[in-house]
């Protein structure tokens, strides 16, 4: 295991009596990572949050934490952890000063370093101004932020933050995506959310968890490229039939979308574009659109989210894993 | 780490008006038994005490009554104090953040417990006051004043850990105050249950106040003062092990 291997999760279990909420899941977190951890409804997202940061314990499995084992010694262990649960921990009776400084201290940071955490923290996510308020006459998008300053305050190897941008509006969204994005670059950050533009924009790699299993483990790049371009939805003049349309290119399906819409389906990214068109101009159809279409993370999600079968690619899951592991 | 705790635990205690609004009302009533005590010393038992061949002193008549009553008191008071201690945690989910912290659970507790009796010496020094005051006008046996002083400590600290145990157990404030007020109810009637002896075991041993009585006499006894820290303690770590138990596999 190298130094930069911030969490190492292997066989985690567990069990609600006869429920099985995260059955057998193993994954690892590198420094200077972003990691969405998506799902639907119940699938075990909280239940695999709440286990790396020590609020649940494992039916079986073993959680190291930047080397410890969380099982083992948790107090050293949790001191690598920042975390924000569903809800923000607050007190409501506090001010955001006196809400830091008591989170600071409790997470060990040293007396002389306070004040310096607590206005870093502060600042990096825009409370410098709400320093005096009570927190319970703040919005809910203070909140939320007051929340992860709390998670941060002790510059913590690890940062776990669960549903981060609930209830912000759109432009603190993309503040707290910024700084998700700027956390990553020091420390290991695990996010959980529906939103999965939230992940595109955000993450390196993307989990998704179904019925407590992890199903689907790639990188960001790595699935973007794998699902770019293989879609064309061409517009026509004409009616024209669907052989003709077949023999267009080396397609692998067509669709019929309208009379005079049609949808290309490719086995491999389209490179053929250019290909298409002239043959189309040159027949005379009257092109009138052609527009390569991704197919999103959303599908990818639904995809494999609302499969019966476990998808191809989760095979590739699991060998990416057992390679992490290995 | 405890007391980092506890600091919290006071402040946000004294940031509700519930605490400051209770000290006052008790402060209110001891006044009021205090004066009519006092008067009926002066007007009733001290032209008597002639007759007596252990005369007894305003302590015992005026001082030592107040804190029978406080103790009284305490059955309605102390689940008000106590309550919100671990179910607003619960409730509001902060609680996950002492849990995430690199603190155990023992600690967790005691913090806690630390900050309530800093709670209760801090209603006993104001409850002091009143006794004291009788300095102008009077000699005090401070001998008696002290033991039944530390009596009434050991018994709201007891009070404390029976309520911070039933605050563990539910989320609503207002179960834990309701359940902790029939509990210490329970363990005040229990002190008419006595036995026909007294080296008998009976429910009355088991009474809060059965064992506040030396204290008010003057008398430490260690069997008394065991009873207390027992009594405490067992609740503590029942509390513990409830709030480990959240955790851990069923």
């Amino acid at each position: 295991m190298t130094q930069d291997t911030l969490i190492q999760v292997q066989h985690l279990s567990r069990h609600y009596g006869p429920n099985v909420a995260v059955n057998n899941i193993q994954f690892e977190l590198k420094r200077g990572e972003v990691v969405g951890f998506l799902g639907p409804n119940g699938a075990g997202k909280s239940t695999s949050m709440q286990m790396l940061t020590g609020n649940l314990a494992p039916t079986t499995g073993s959680i190291h934490i930047c080397g410890i084992d969380l099982l083992d010694k948790p107090r050293q262990a949790k001191t690598n952890i920042g975390y924000l649960p569903e809800q923000p921990p607050i007190y409501k009776e506090l001010t955001v000063d006196e809400y830091l400084k008591f989170c600071a201290r409790i997470h060990g940071v040293e007396k002389n370093r306070l004040t310096t955490a607590i206005d870093s923290s502060k600042q990096r996510c825009g409370l410098t101004e709400v320093g005096q308020r009570l927190i319970g006459n703040l919005s809910k998008g203070y909140q939320q932020r007051v929340g992860i300053a709390q998670a941060i305050i002790h510059s913590p190897a690890i940062i776990v933050l669960d549903e981060p941008t609930v209830g912000l509006d759109p432009i603190q969204i993309r503040e707290i995506r910024s700084l998700i994005r700027e956390l990553g670059q020091e420390h290991g950050v695990i996010l959980s959310t529906h939103i999965l533009p939230e992940v595109q924009m955000t993450c390196d790699r993307v989990q998704i968890i179904r019925s407590g299993e992890l199903v689907f483990q790639d990188t960001m790049e790595a699935l973007e490229h794998q699902f770019t371009g293989s879609c064309l939805v061409i517009g026509l003049g004409k009616e024209v039939s669907e052989d003709k349309i077949r023999a267009l290119a080396n397609v692998d399906s067509v669709e019929r979308i309208t009379s005079k819409r049609w949808r290309l389906v490719f086995d491999e990214g389209c490179e053929q574009v250019q290909d298409i068109a002239e043959k189309i101009i040159t027949n005379g159809w009257g092109l009138t659109e052609l527009t390569p279409e991704q197919k999103t993370l959303e599908q990818i999600f639904v995809d494999i989210t609302t499969s019966e079968e476990v998808q191809p690619n989760s095979h590739d899951a699991n060998d990416h894993s057992t390679e992490a592991i290995s | 780490m405890i007391f980092i705790l506890a600091a919290r635990e006071i402040r946000s205690a004294f940031l509700s008006p519930v605490a400051w609004v209770m000290i006052g009302v008790i402060q209110i009533i001891l006044g009021f038994t205090t004066a009519f005590n006092l008067q009926n010393y002066i007007e009733v038992i001290q032209p008597q005490q002639h007759l007596l061949t252990i005369p007894y002193g305003v302590t015992d008549m005026v001082v030592i009554p107040q804190y029978g009553l406080l103790a009284v008191m305490m059955i309605f008071a102390m689940p008000l104090i106590t309550m919100r201690v671990f179910s607003d945690e619960r409730r509001n989910k902060t609680l996950t953040l002492l849990v995430s912290a690199p603190i155990s659970m023992t600690e967790i507790v005691l913090g806690k417990y630390v900050g309530l009796l800093f709670i209760i010496v801090a209603m006993l020094l104001v409850y002091a006051i009143m006794p004291l005051s009788l300095l102008f006008i009077s000699k005090l046996d401070f001998g008696l004043l002290a033991s039944s002083m530390l009596g009434i400590f050991l018994f709201m600290a007891t009070c404390a850990a029976i309520g911070l145990f039933i605050s563990s157990l539910t989320e609503n404030p207002i179960i834990a105050a309701i359940l902790t007020f029939f509990s210490l109810l329970l363990l005040w009637i229990f002190s008419i249950a006595k036995g026909d002896s007294p080296d008998d075991f009976s429910l009355a041993d088991l009474s809060l106040f059965q064992h506040l009585e030396a204290f008010q006499r003057g008398i430490f006894s260690s069997n008394d003062f065991i009873y207390y820290i027992l009594f405490s303690l067992a609740f503590l770590i029942l509390a513990i092990r409830r709030l480990d138990n959240d955790r851990l596999q069923h």
